[in-house]
């Protein structure tokens, strides 16, 4: 059981409340001969249960910061801890457990596996868990989002709300402490984006999950707790929205 | 935390890889299929020669003793002395005789004159099997009465019938039947010496058993059973040994069979084997378009927190799975094929064979297929383990160079080492499947860097200046997801196959044509009595024929090199001659001078002929006195038909074999030999096919016992024989060829998915349906055309070494045949590209848009 030790050894005793810590990460590249800094020395934390925000404009380093802070992706300094857990030091099929353990993710072009059915999109995180009942709990999310009459279709048969709505049932069928959002209405209509974005909120606020949501939309950014805003790989402000104080 | 250690999250569930092996498949199936249906050709292939190699195996063993007639045969080219004739009365409990030799007969209805093998023959041989004719009787009763068997292909080519009449030698016989098989000989056998049966007891009044001919005498016998074979065998050896008989046991003759059958089988293996790799190149380049395709779905299930292994592990599944349905496909189309393995080979081996399903040939191919699949298909599937999941977040990310992935450079390794493993179970050393496994590889690389040099080429001297359509064919063959290298591999190994054996088979045929050419010599009349010597060269004067050489022959044995004798020679193992020097006759000439097909390279010829009270100085073919290790200076004791003759070695000469003229090993001076007895040969040239069959038709009447060889029967019998064994070789580089079209098929297919949706985007732009159709001609034009080009070029630096180095002829490719082959092979590329893309090129763009999505 090495890697698992390991794992044990490298947990922190995380900050009270908080669920995410960013201490400092830098995200260089390589390009060619040159060395290109996407994100440079970003620090923030977020609490537990909230739903925060991170806005910019186009190549400024959301979608980076948000694979970072997921684990998709290793920064070049500083270091990132999830649920208590530095995520730097470690390998990528140990990050891989982390994010089927503690992560779901929604992205802006829905990625559904295209030879899964609904109801099998959905199984897989649980599936990969190897826990019990997962065709029920499945059928449940699903009938939560609205989709019982179309689970045995494939994504190709869906629309982009219903592939969407697809998504958040496998993004929440695991119980995850935080959820990563990537664009997720970026390529809906404004109608169906409007559904979307309550119909999260609402699983959200029921599973008291954290939410992290990278977008473009000055409406959604709004309606979450905490807007942080980059800008050439720097955060240039980091407030509580209007909504945050109306919650608290 | 608890969780992340447990061990049911680390665990592989591998019911859950195979159900996802079986969903990620789902809308892939079809082309799956297509993939692996590359090497469905290559294991059919294979299959069926395994199933033949273990049907002919149990054949052999069957038929084994109709293989040899008997259970001991015994031969020698003299009659058997009073002691040896005794020996063999004593042996078996039944016994048969037959003397053999070669004469010329005469089909008495249309005319016509050939040189046949005679074999007259007393007793009821062959006691296993049969001598089987049409009619079947005539195989029994021919011996009772003056009748002939005569060989099928002889009956054919005079048009002759049973009950027609044939002359042998000055004897008429009735054609009893046409002679379909005899035990132990093959279709090509029979070609190079076509059989003519008769009654031993009318040998005699032939006329042909005069001195000089060569004859072979052969007993069988047939025993109640081999331990009293063996028994009585042990008993005479030394004596038939001592007396220069040689004897072989149907066990003997059933084991040099199946030696016999292993190279044959060996070969085909290879041959077979080729063409799986050639499949497997269409593996490897399938699979690596299928993984391009599912990057995204990869780096979904890594995000949702799956391990790299398992998501390699869902693939690799896939991959074994789809490979064992082509395997069986492939073994299935193999025991099928197998029923036509005996058309093709019925000409190359002795045996009835029998077409029954192999079940170990069966579960052979099954496994080979299955292995290839998984060693060429992770080539691949390897890099599915570094993909990264943040293809999710359309990250895009420079792809990691295969050549750094210590796995990929080890599956490389293990792949060579698997071809050669497998070229050496079918060749005889490690250092002959080092040359093929070599030999292949030098042929890939030559290949894909001639697809590397075009790419490059097209990319570095892009016509800018031509119109839209030829650009974009130009282009198609460099741009991302081209075929170019795949295509031009295949292709061009197939032509490589083709073109080789064609140029092959015409150097051996050029070689014998050559020879006839101009004013050399054509034809060749042997064993010409002394006594017939003048009347033979007054005929040939009398048909304007030119007597290019009149040579006399003397037959005689070795009875002693260097003062040892044959038996002293076996005790003595340091002297290393070979049995065989002491065995068989030789026959001799004597001149003192060089023709022009001779060189001396050692000691002198001198031209005043034998001095009295001098040693005889003779002159040894070079190669001849190497093999029985002899030089310049050493003594040859000689027995010239009873009495003993003491030589000294005074010359070695270099000799050109290639020649239609008398070559000797051995040349005595003159006034040696002239009084002992001797034949002669008589070498001429004959203007015309027309002329040539009067000689023949007049020398056979008035000399029946002369034998003729006329260049033009040489080649009728080379061309029959070459024709019989390219039959099988071409058959063979079928699978291959077929195996590069199903490569070309899929690759085609492949392609037409990456260029889709530029084909749509085209037509969208308003290209019209003959832009399309053009470019991807142009595309499959140059494709195709570099690979034949190629895979010609190869075909003709192989033939050139094979000419140069294995036949010793001159290398003279017939180009226009070459012109032919490199349209053929071109036009049948741009057909099957043209006929794959059809879909592309008719259909509407918004149905093939929505299909797509």
């Amino acid at each position: 059981m090495p890697k698992a030790c390991n794992l044990k050894r490298i947990v922190i005793n995380k900050m009270a409340n908080s669920i995410l810590e960013v201490n400092n990460i830098t995200r260089s590249y390589k390009s060619g001969n040159r060395e290109l800094t996407v994100l440079q020395d970003i620090s923030f934390s977020v609490e537990e249960g909230s739903i925060v925000s991170i806005v910019g404009p186009s190549g400024s380093g959301k979608t980076t910061l948000l694979g970072l802070c997921a684990g998709l992706d290793r920064s070049t300094s500083g270091s990132v801890i999830l649920n208590g857990i530095q995520l730097d030091h470690l390998g990528e099929d140990e990050r891989a457990r982390i994010r089927n353990r503690y992560l779901g993710f929604i992205f802006q072009n829905f990625q559904l596996m295209p030879t899964l059915t609904a109801l099998e999109n959905v199984m897989v995180p649980l599936e990969l868990r190897n826990e019990k009942n997962i065709r029920d709990r499945a059928m449940t999310l699903l009938e939560k989002v609205g989709l019982s009459e179309r689970i045995h279709h494939y994504p190709v048969q869906l629309s982009g709300g219903e592939q969407q709505r697809v998504s958040i049932a496998r993004a929440f069928s695991t119980h995850p402490k935080i959820l990563f959002a990537d664009e997720p209405t970026g390529n809906l209509d404004d109608e169906t984006s409007d559904r979307i974005v309550q119909l999260l909120f609402d699983l959200n606020k029921e599973a008291g999950t954290t939410l992290i949501i990278v977008t473009h939309n000055p409406e959604l950014a709004e309606s979450t707790h905490r807007i942080i805003k980059l800008k050439g790989g720097h955060i240039i402000s980091d407030e509580p929205t209007r909504n945050a104080v109306l919650s608290a | 935390m608890d969780h992340l250690s447990s061990p049911e999250h680390k665990q592989i569930n591998f019911s859950w890889l195979l159900t996802m092996a079986w969903r990620d498949s789902r809308r892939n199936r079809g082309r799956l299929l297509l993939f692996i249906s590359s090497i469905i050709i290559g294991i059919a292939a294979l299959v069926a020669i395994f199933s033949l190699e273990n049907n002919v195996r149990k054949d052999i063993d069957n038929q084994a003793k109709s293989l040899a007639g008997a259970d001991l045969i015994m031969d020698n080219n003299r009659a058997p002395d009073e002691a040896v004739g005794k020996l063999i009365d004593s042996l078996g409990e039944e016994r048969s005789a037959q003397c053999s030799f070669a004469s010329m007969v005469y089909f008495k209805k249309s005319g016509g004159t050939r040189l046949v093998e005679v074999l007259a023959l007393e007793g009821d041989y062959p006691y296993y099997g049969s001598l089987e004719t049409i009619p079947a009787a005539a195989g029994r009763d021919f011996r009772g009465r003056q009748e002939a068997l005569v060989d099928k292909t002889l009956m054919l080519q005079y048009n002759a019938q049973p009950g027609d009449t044939i002359q042998v030698g000055e004897l008429d016989f009735r054609i009893a039947g046409t002679l379909t098989q005899a035990p132990g000989r093959t279709g090509v056998s029979t070609t190079i010496a076509a059989p003519v049966y008769i009654p031993f007891r009318y040998l005699e009044q032939t006329g042909l058993l005069q001195k000089g001919s060569r004859f072979r005498y052969t007993y069988y016998f047939k025993y109640g059973s081999d331990v009293q074979m063996n028994k009585q065998l042990e008993a005479v050896k030394d004596t038939l040994e001592r007396s220069g008989w040689d004897y072989e046991t149907a066990e003997f003759r059933k084991q040099q069979t199946s030696r016999q059958f292993d190279d044959l089988s060996k070969f085909l293996t290879l041959v077979g084997f080729i063409a799986l790799l050639l499949g497997c190149i269409g593996i490897a380049s399938s699979i690596n378009i299928y993984v391009r395709e599912k990057i995204h779905g990869i780096a979904v299930l890594r995000c949702l927190g799956a391990s790299g292994l398992q998501t390699f592990l869902i693939y690799l599944i896939q991959i074994v799975v789809i490979g064992l349905v082509g395997a069986i496909a492939g073994a299935a189309l193999g025991t099928l094929a197998q029923q036509l393995l005996p058309v093709v080979l019925k000409d190359l081996l002795p045996v009835h064979i029998t077409t029954a399903v192999s079940w170990s040939a069966v579960f052979k191919g099954l496994g080979l297929g299955v292995i290839v699949s998984l060693l060429f298909g992770l080539l691949p599937l390897l890099s599915v383990r570094n993909i990264s999941p943040l293809y999710t977040l359309r990250i895009s990310l420079e792809p990691h160079p295969s050549w750094k992935d210590p796995a990929q450079i080890l599956l490389f390794g293990i792949i060579l080492l698997f071809v050669c493993l497998f070229a050496r179970l079918q060749m005889e050393s490690w250092m002959q499947a080092a040359v093929f496994t070599t030999g292949i590889l030098v042929a890939f690389i030559i290949l894909a860097m001639a697809a590397l040099l075009l790419r490059w080429a097209v990319k570095k001297f892009f016509p800018s200046a031509l119109s839209y359509v030829w650009r974009q064919g130009f282009a198609n063959l460099y741009r991302p997801n081209n075929q170019t290298i795949l295509l031009i591999v295949t292709i061009g190994l197939g032509t490589l196959f083709i073109g080789t054996l064609y140029f092959v088979q015409g150097t051996l045929m050029n070689r014998v044509s050559l020879s006839g050419s101009g004013n050399q010599s054509n034809m060749v009349l042997f064993d010409i009595q002394t006594s017939q010597k003048q009347a033979v060269a007054e005929l040939a004067q009398k048909f304007q024929l030119p007597l290019q050489q009149q040579v006399p022959i003397v037959t005689m044995r070795i009875e002693e090199i260097k003062g040892r004798t044959a038996e002293e020679a076996r005790k003595d193992s340091t002297l290393r001659t070979p049995r065989r020097a002491y065995e068989g006759e030789i026959r001799v000439t004597y001149r003192d001078t060089l023709t022009d097909s001779e060189k001396l390279t050692a000691g002198k010829m001198d031209g005043s002929g034998h001095q009295q009270g001098q040693p005889v100085y003779i002159s040894l073919e070079k190669g001849w006195a190497e093999y029985i290790r002899v030089g310049v200076g050493d003594s040859i004791l000689f027995n010239v038909q009873g009495t003993l003759m003491s030589t000294v070695v005074g010359s070695l000469r270099d000799v050109d074999w290639q020649r239609v003229q008398t070559n000797f090993r051995v040349v005595f001076p003159t006034g040696v030999l002239e009084n002992a007895p001797q034949f002669y040969v008589l070498v001429t040239r004959v203007p015309s096919g027309e002329v040539s069959a009067a000689f023949q038709q007049s020398v056979v009447q008035k000399f029946p016992n002369i034998s003729i060889i006329d260049l033009g029967l040489i080649l009728r019998v080379l061309d029959e024989v070459l024709e019989k064994i390219g039959f099988v070789i071409r058959f063979m580089a079928g699978f291959s060829i077929a195996t590069g079209l199903i490569v070309l098929i899929a690759s085609v297919f492949v392609s037409k998915y990456q260029r889709m949706q530029e084909s749509i985007l085209l037509r969208t732009l308003g290209a019209s349906r003959r832009q399309i159709f053009l470019i991807i001609t142009l595309e499959y034009f140059f494709l195709g055309a570099l690979a034949a080009a190629t895979g010609i070029l190869l075909s003709l630096a192989g033939s050139w070494a094979l000419a140069h180095f294995s036949f010793d002829a001159p290398f003279q490719p017939s180009w226009p045949p070459v012109v032919i082959l490199f349209f053929a092979i071109t036009f049948l590329t741009v057909i099957i590209g043209l006929f794959n893309s059809r879909g592309v090129v008719n259909t509407p763009p918004l149905e093939i848009l929505r299909k797509e999505v």
